[in-house]
């Protein structure tokens, strides 16, 4: 039977390091994670905020796909990256197959979704606001991206916490594309899908503990620090 | 060498503005006239608004020409106008960061702005309020903000739609004294106004409109003492519903 | 068009992310596509090390169950498959994707089910016999359904016991297609009966009230084997260091290495790379 004593000694074997592998998987855990969450920012806001001013033909069913592939099952993302990255897939040649790279792109794909379509409604809010006054100032929709995404930036924080969270909790697509390679792909999820599998459930919830703790300081701090930059700036 | 030449008179010549088969605006032929204060006048609902927001080129009318003086570029015109919203559009920055902002859009170097920005708000008695956030301020310095960001920019031509409207008297007696400030130095203005007294005290010229059509306009003098149409002079008796 | 498109944007963004990638340390490694018993059971553990350090090579495991490790190879994403089910590994060599097949090491499968034993066939030595009551009886059994290779040993041998899945499957009989360690858990919260190979059982840690009821039977034998993936197929096959892993896996060294592997006192695996019917 699972005992909260056993639940505690684990978490104590891997904080003091008896189990060396411990901050390696966490130290990957956070850079595929914080990689892929960020590329998919530096694409998906200026994406999301393009979508929200521009206007062209197939723009409505396009807003539609990319508010359900924000439910894309993690394990067909997965399975996806991992039909193209295989040595008989059409970029095999690259070799990325399980590798810390393939992670990182399958968690790209299922956040990338998240943030363009929250973006999207944020700053098509914002822009009925603003519209008047950019147009005033000369300025057109595109050009009116940079002044929108920085002014709703602290519901984007929020919008790239949304992504994080996924990112951070997903087991499904790393599993496929990393192979959850000891030392090399093997995250914090993967550990915990691991351990439950030998059955050291007690390992398997420290670990679970780890990585909730991990992801509350995050949001945490983010969050922080988003509240106090939006007293400060007197934004909602 | 920047040219320094007015743009002004704007002459409106057979605007019509149309939504969904109604004619929301009709405006027959009228000019604004350089450095002359128009006040535009009508009930509620006249096409006043409207009026502004074609003059400034935010919405485009269905037919009718619309002239600036030949010879200017289109990023010209739009450089020298400039206009204040009924509900002044407070970006999520400082109060400086609202006069950098649209220093920046217009084209000024980062220096510039800074100066720029502290100039103006030193010119309006800003100064005390650069770092606030724009959006917790009162609604009389929100307005008043939104006009000293829109000077700043020194435009040649200043549209003010209803500036003070929804201020308390000491409010609208501040933005009052703003316009006069702007007028010395030499801007064009034109205003919608519900504020008949403002009207007297700052019109050079009046443009009526009723039902969204332009019906009168003229010197100021001769609107308020001699109204032509019936529709002038029971809005001038009180008596139509704004 | 917009598929070439898509692969050009994802091309681009995986080549951007290895910017981001760990600096690979280890300039020489190969894939190994191994099932979840060597993994689980911990073996890897002490043999990868210990080849690590006498050839500097890394050794990179993905650990499936049987079929899905074959299908990796297939598709040229592994260097070398270390299976368990030689009916697949010989149709795997004989559809040109493997060199040759070298016998590693054996141990055998179990019968686990609940202390209780509802379907009394604890103790028995005949592994048919008691395939037949459990189906009979229709207790619960759960099975791993994933073409793993302890998943194929147990369709056999429902074969072997005359019974007709197809015809007598019912509620009792449930496919989980996972993994051995979640198998063994999806039986204890269960209570039903499974079959596991004894390298993860032993090494398993949250056995419950699930106990070992038949073992011993020559029918339940468990042969590892070893191949690489043929370079002819898949120029990108480290050949070489894979052939090497496998050269040390057979050597007397690789041999007794696998041999010392224990768990509180019990070997989990018995090499046998010199037994050429193996």
């Amino acid at each position: 039977m699972l005992q909260d004593v056993s639940i505690i000694s684990a978490l104590w074997k891997i904080i003091s390091g008896g189990d060396g592998d411990f901050y390696s998987i966490i130290l990957l855990s956070l850079e595929v994670t914080l990689t892929a969450v960020t590329l998919a920012g530096c694409v998906g806001l200026p994406l999301g905020a393009m979508l929200a001013l521009t206007r062209f033909r197939g723009r409505l069913p396009i807003i539609v796909v990319i508010n359900t592939l924000m439910g894309f099952p993690p394990v067909v993302a997965g399975l996806v990256v991992f039909l193209l990255l295989s040595r008989s897939g059409p970029l095999g040649g690259l070799g990325l197959l399980f590798t810390p790279q393939a992670m990182m792109t399958a968690q790209f794909i299922l956040v990338l979704p998240i943030i363009v379509a929250l973006t999207r409604q944020t700053v098509e809010d914002l822009w009925s606001e603003y519209a008047d006054h950019m147009t005033s100032l000369g300025v057109g929709r595109i050009g009116s991206i940079p002044t929108l995404l920085w002014d709703a930036r602290f519901s984007l924080v929020t919008t790239m916490l949304a992504g994080l969270g996924r990112a951070s909790a997903e087991v499904g697509a790393i599993l496929i594309v990393g192979g959850n390679i000891a030392g090399y792909t093997r995250t914090m999820t993967t550990s915990i899908a691991l351990e439950t599998s030998k059955g050291d459930l007690p390992l398997a919830m420290a670990l679970g503990v780890v990585l909730i703790t991990i992801t509350l300081c995050i949001n945490g701090l983010a969050y922080g620090v988003s509240r106090i930059g939006a007293k400060l700036a007197g934004g909602r | 060498m920047r040219d320094v030449t007015s743009m002004l008179p704007l002459k409106l010549q057979d605007i019509a503005l149309e939504v969904d088969g109604r004619r929301l605006l009709e405006v027959t032929a009228t000019s604004i006239r350089n450095k002359r204060r128009t006040v535009v006048l009508g009930p509620n609902g006249a096409g006043k608004t409207l009026f502004l927001k074609v003059c400034h080129g935010l919405l485009k009318p269905s037919s009718g020409r619309l002239d600036f003086v030949a010879g200017k570029s289109d990023a010209e015109v739009r450089r020298r106008q400039a206009m204040v919203f009924q509900k002044p559009v407070m970006l999520r920055r400082s109060v400086r960061g609202n006069f950098t902002h649209a220093l920046a859009m217009a084209g000024f170097g980062w220096r510039e702005r800074r100066r720029l920005a502290d100039e103006t708000m030193a010119h309006f008695g800003l100064s005390a309020l650069a770092d606030r956030p724009a959006r917790v301020l009162s609604g009389g310095e929100q307005q008043r903000l939104a006009i000293a960001r829109a000077a700043s920019l020194n435009p040649e031509l200043l549209f003010l739609d209803e500036p003070t409207s929804a201020l308390d008297p000491t409010a609208a007696r501040q933005v009052e004294e703003m316009l006069e400030l702007l007028r010395a130095h030499g801007m064009t203005l034109v205003m919608t106004t519900h504020d008949l007294g403002l009207a007297r005290r700052f019109a050079d010229d009046i443009l009526f409109f009723h039902n969204g059509r332009l019906l009168e306009q003229g010197p100021a003098d001769t609107f308020f003492t001699r109204p032509q149409t019936a529709e002038a002079q029971a809005f001038l008796e009180n008596r139509l519903v704004w | 068009m917009l598929r070439r498109t898509f692969l050009t944007a994802l091309a681009a963004t995986t080549i951007a992310f290895t910017a981001f990638g760990p600096a690979s340390a280890e300039d020489r490694f190969i894939t190994v596509a191994s099932t979840t018993s060597t993994q689980d059971s911990g073996l890897f553990n002490v043999l990868l090390p210990a080849f690590t350090a006498k050839t500097g090579i890394t050794v990179k495991v993905v650990a499936q169950g049987t079929g899905q490790a074959l299908d990796t190879a297939r598709r040229g994403d592994a260097d070398v498959v270390f299976v368990h089910a030689k009916a697949q590994e010989e149709k795997f060599l004989a559809e040109g994707f493997g060199v040759k097949r070298y016998p590693v090491m054996y141990n055998d499968f179990i019968v686990v089910g609940p202390k209780a034993d509802p379907a009394g066939i604890a103790g028995g030595k005949d592994v048919a016999t008691a395939f037949k009551t459990m189906a009979d009886k229709k207790v619960p059994f759960v099975s791993r359904g994933d073409k793993s290779g302890t998943n194929t040993a147990e369709l056999k041998l429902w074969q072997v016991a005359g019974v007709d899945l197809a015809a007598v499957r019912g509620d009792w009989y449930r496919e989980i297609g996972q993994g051995m360690g979640a198998t063994l858990n999806t039986a204890g919260a269960m209570g039903a009966y499974t079959l596991s190979d004894r390298a993860t059982w032993l090494a398993f840690a949250n056995k419950g009230d699930l106990v070992v009821v038949v073992e011993g039977d020559k029918k339940l034998f468990n042969q590892y084997g070893a191949m690489l993936v043929n370079p002819e197929k898949f120029p990108t096959v480290k050949a070489k260091d894979g052939q090497a892993f496998i050269d040390w896996l057979v050597s007397p060294e690789g041999q007794a290495v696998i041999a010392s592997y224990k768990i509180n006192g019990t070997q989990l695996f018995f090499p046998n790379a010199t037994d050429p019917k193996a």
